[in-house]
């Protein structure tokens, strides 16, 4: 059964990429702790809106933890802390207490800029994207299906390494903004499949190339790195 | 005026997209680069027809409301694509296909596109292979398949319980090969707000601009939408929170005729409504009722009791179960069609039967599976939904029956299209769920993302070039028309009218209400028009739902019948099953707008002509 919680709410108020931003906090009762995170908010939006305040700007849209869009960086972790390591709109309120203040930022890298509040720009995975994460395929011209045979386990890997979601958590979380776990679950898929590994190299290169280009940190776990599906 | 011509080529079903395409026009290369297509939606039938006829050569200006064209929601669909490869050998075809989604749709869907439709639901597969698409395979390296609700066969390809994303992903890879190519521009964050007519032919839109605020205008020689469905405008469905239906209403307003609006599909299996606070429901993926089993207490009282959580659903002996899909329908139990397994659920909680606290929740019991097959395999099976059931509801299903409910999922109806998915506007096409031709009354699981696909890279860059091959000689056009000006003159003005109410009440907040309030337009709009603003992209999409609302409402009063999703309860069977009226009622039911939102739209009928299907009475009981 749900019981209720009260609890403060400390969140990132900034009006644009030049603005130098700030916290605010807000006072929350009562809320029942079957409440998702993210409609907590939505509670907080509809107390400033009642306020005459201006509501807090994030960004969000499937709320089933699939589509990538929600970016919050709650507590000093990305997405907050779930057992599964899910996405903030899969975070429900009976992880948190009575009495605790929650402290609710942006994603921070150098290569997503903030829009405005929690909301930033992640148009550099588009452009990583397009720099080679694709097979070049014509429409109409496949073959039949299952003329590719494809060992169980190979698929079965390739499909671990397709489930990113693009959410931008793993560039928020390292200490270099480094995109390279993006970047290398995108060329392990390609590179694991027949499919894929005509353009292997040629599309790991593009990639990395325009990750360095588009402001991404490095990655300092060398021996990842070295022996990754990249080389 | 417009006008219904569906435009279904001449000869035998079977032959007919063979014949059409070996007779309609095309557009030479260099002729190709001269013509602009816009495509509004990034999701699977938009981002798969931005790939596809960027590739092909025209210029393609591809829009979506998300910060990336990968955020669409067609990334949640969880269980799987269907195709008639018949890689099982299991007696599949494209006859059969095609048969099971007329029948599926309770025969009111158009039978030339869904014989098309099955036709290429197989080059979907291999063009989706070919991207990278990691589907699931057995151990021989072949791909595997599983079943779906209203077949006999297993024609249903998946990636996990994660078909959507990858497929999403792989439209999305050639989508961005194309941008890198300069083929197609991507505007992500931009709303579309109103489509432009100029001499009665689309030409372009009108779009804001969600970072700057900004209204502008885009043109070109075709416009086509791709927006997806309206299930928001019930508030509580299962789509993402920023699915809306105002690119189609804004056609719509345009002249655009919006087909069979009531037919809503309602799934079966989504977590239950538990607050007021609630933002959205979630889905449990239909492959649950592969080894789920449905059911309520037989006895009342224990109804009763669980209500009040004095027991709980494991309290309750066998003997005292009613698994009433086995009941009811014996040959396909707990594996039939949504619509009916959504309404065999209400029915039960409707007569007092329900399992939680609300009442309105049957229990969805994996113990004899687990007894069957073990836990282990179970959780391969369905772990990962497992786990997020958990996530919500902190409850096991593997320890205590889950609990699940029907919600809105899938909108069948959408804007009418012609055989070549152009609206009743010339040079105005829809495609994906946004249109209404290939599910009838009721959609089939696993087919919206084939639809989607079909559209997008099979049938729309054939069928737009029989438009755009008379529009060569068209140089390309200036945004200064006084047909953009208009346009834009008309959205300006209607968000300054949102901004003038300064009611007291949020978007959301009256949205929530479903309409019992929206004709007192107490709204507050906070912020300006300039920059993100969150709260005025709602208020647009809410005054477009309540239109939508309208619709589906003067939609179902008129059709007084019952077939697949649409369910009136003076129109049924003994047995409680839909009862169609064919006589009345084989016809696709067309809205037209009269030129204002209070105005009572007019009805035109498209007769539907069935050349080899029997339409007969859906029987899933043997």
């Amino acid at each position: 059964m749900a019981k209720n919680i009260s609890f403060t709410v400390k969140y990132w108020k900034q009006n644009g990429p030049k603005d130098a931003g700030h916290f605010e906090e807000k006072q929350m009762s009562n809320i029942p702790d079957d409440t998702s995170f993210l409609e907590m908010l939505d509670i907080l939006n509809e107390e400033l809106i009642n306020e005459g305040k201006e509501p807090f700007t994030f960004d969000h849209d499937c709320r089933e933890g699939i589509c990538g869009m929600c970016s919050l960086y709650i507590n000093g972790t990305p997405h907050g802390k779930t057992e599964r390591g899910a996405t903030t709109c899969q975070l429900y309120m009976r992880r948190f207490n009575d009495g605790d203040v929650i402290t609710v930022e942006p994603w921070r890298s150098a290569a997503f800029p903030v829009i405005k509040d929690c909301m930033v720009d992640r148009s550099a995975f588009d452009k990583i994207q397009a720099a080679g994460g694709y097979t070049t395929i014509r429409t109409g011209q496949a073959q039949d299906a299952n003329a590719i045979l494809i060992p169980k386990a190979d698929a079965d890997e390739a499909m671990d390494c397709a489930t990113c979601i693009g959410c931008g958590a793993c560039v928020a979380a390292c200490k270099n903004g480094s995109a390279m776990l993006f970047v290398s679950s995108k060329v392990s898929q390609f590179a694991l499949l027949p499919q894929g590994r005509v353009e292997a190299a040629k599309r790991a290169k593009a990639m990395v190339a325009k990750m360095d280009e588009l402001g991404f940190g490095n990655c300092c776990l060398n021996r990842i790195s070295q022996t990754g599906a990249v080389h | 005026m417009a006008t219904l011509n569906s435009r279904i080529p001449e000869g035998p079903v079977a032959e007919k997209w063979t014949n059409y395409k070996a007779h309609q026009k095309l557009v030479n290369p260099k002729n190709k680069r001269k013509l602009d297509v816009i495509i509004v939606g990034t999701g699977l039938a938009g981002a798969s027809a931005a790939a596809s006829l960027g590739e092909m050569g025209f210029k393609v200006k591809n829009f979506c409301i998300q910060d990336s064209p990968r955020r669409a929601h067609s990334i949640a669909a969880q269980g799987g694509i269907n195709a008639a490869k018949n890689y099982q050998n299991d007696g599949d075809s494209v006859y059969r296909l095609f048969y099971d989604t007329v029948k599926g749709g309770d025969y009111r869907a158009r039978e030339a596109n869904v014989y098309r439709l099955a036709e290429v639901s197989a080059n979907i597969i291999d063009q989706c292979v070919a991207q990278g698409v990691p589907f699931a395979r057995e151990y021989g390296g072949m791909l595997a398949n599983r079943s779906f609700g209203g077949a006999q066969v297993s024609r249903t390809f998946y990636a996990k319980g994660q078909t959507g994303q990858q497929l999403l992903l792989g439209a999305y890879s050639s989508l961005m090969c194309q941008v890198n190519a300069g083929t197609v521009e991507l505007y992500t964050r931009y709303e579309m707000l109103d489509v432009v007519i100029v001499d009665g032919r689309a030409r372009g839109i009108i779009a804001r601009n969600l970072v700057t605020g900004k209204i502008e205008r885009f043109a070109a020689h075709a416009v086509v939408i791709g927006t997806g469905g309206y299930g928001n405008t019930y508030f509580l469905s299962t789509n993402a929170m920023g699915c809306n239906c105002s690119a189609a209403i804004a056609c719509y307003r345009k002249g655009a005729f919006f087909a069979n609006p009531s037919y809503v599909q309602i799934h079966p299996t989504c977590i239950p409504v538990h607050g007021d606070k609630q933002s959205k429901l979630t889905l449990m993926s239909e492959s649950l009722r592969n080894d789920g089993r449905i059911w309520v207490p037989k006895k009342l009282e224990d109804a009763k009791r669980l209500q009040k959580g004095e027991i709980q659903g494991k309290d309750i002996p066998e003997e005292d179960r009613d698994y009433y899909l086995e009941r009811r329908y014996p040959a396909f139990g707990n594996l039939v069609p949504r619509d009916v397994a959504s309404r065999a659920a209400k029915e039960r909680c409707d007569k007092g039967y329900g399992v939680n606290n609300t009442g309105l929740a049957v229990f969805l019991d994996f113990s004899q599976a687990i007894e069957d097959f073990g836990r282990k395999e179970i959780e391969a099976r369905y772990g990962n939904l497992f786990d997020m059931y958990e996530e919500i509801t902190d409850e096991s299903p593997y320890e205590t029956p889950m609990q699940i409910f029907p919600a809105v999922h899938y909108t069948m109806g959408g804007i009418w299209v012609d055989y070549e998915l152009m609206t009743t506007v010339k040079g105005l096409f829809a495609i994906g769920e946004c249109n209404f031709s290939d599910h009838g009354a009721n959609r089939l699981g696993a087919s919206a993302l084939m639809q989607g696909l079909a559209d997008g890279y099979f049938v729309l860059p054939y069928t737009i070039q029989n438009y755009l091959a008379d529009q060569i000689t068209v140089p390309r056009f200036s945004t200064d028309l006084p047909e953009f000006a208009e346009a834009e003159k008309g959205v300006k003005d209607r968000i300054d009218r949102l901004f003038a109410i300064k009611g007291k009440r949020s978007v959301d907040s009256i949205h929530k209400e479903l309409g019992h309030i929206m004709w007192e337009h107490n709204l507050f709009v906070p912020g300006t028009t300039e920059g993100v603003n969150v709260e005025l992209e709602k208020a647009l999409r809410l005054e477009d739902f309540l239109l939508m609302g309208q619709l589906i409402a003067n939609d179902a009063l008129h059709r007084e019948e019952s077939c697949g999703g649409h369910f009136r309860e003076e129109h049924q069977t003994e047995e409680g099953e839909a009862k169609r009226d064919d006589e009345n009622f084989f016809y696709v039911g067309c809205w037209e707008y009269q030129g204002a939102d209070d105005k009572k739209p007019v009805l035109h009928k498209e007769p539907l002509e069935y050349e080899i299907i029997k339409v007969q009475t859906r029987n899933y009981k043997s």
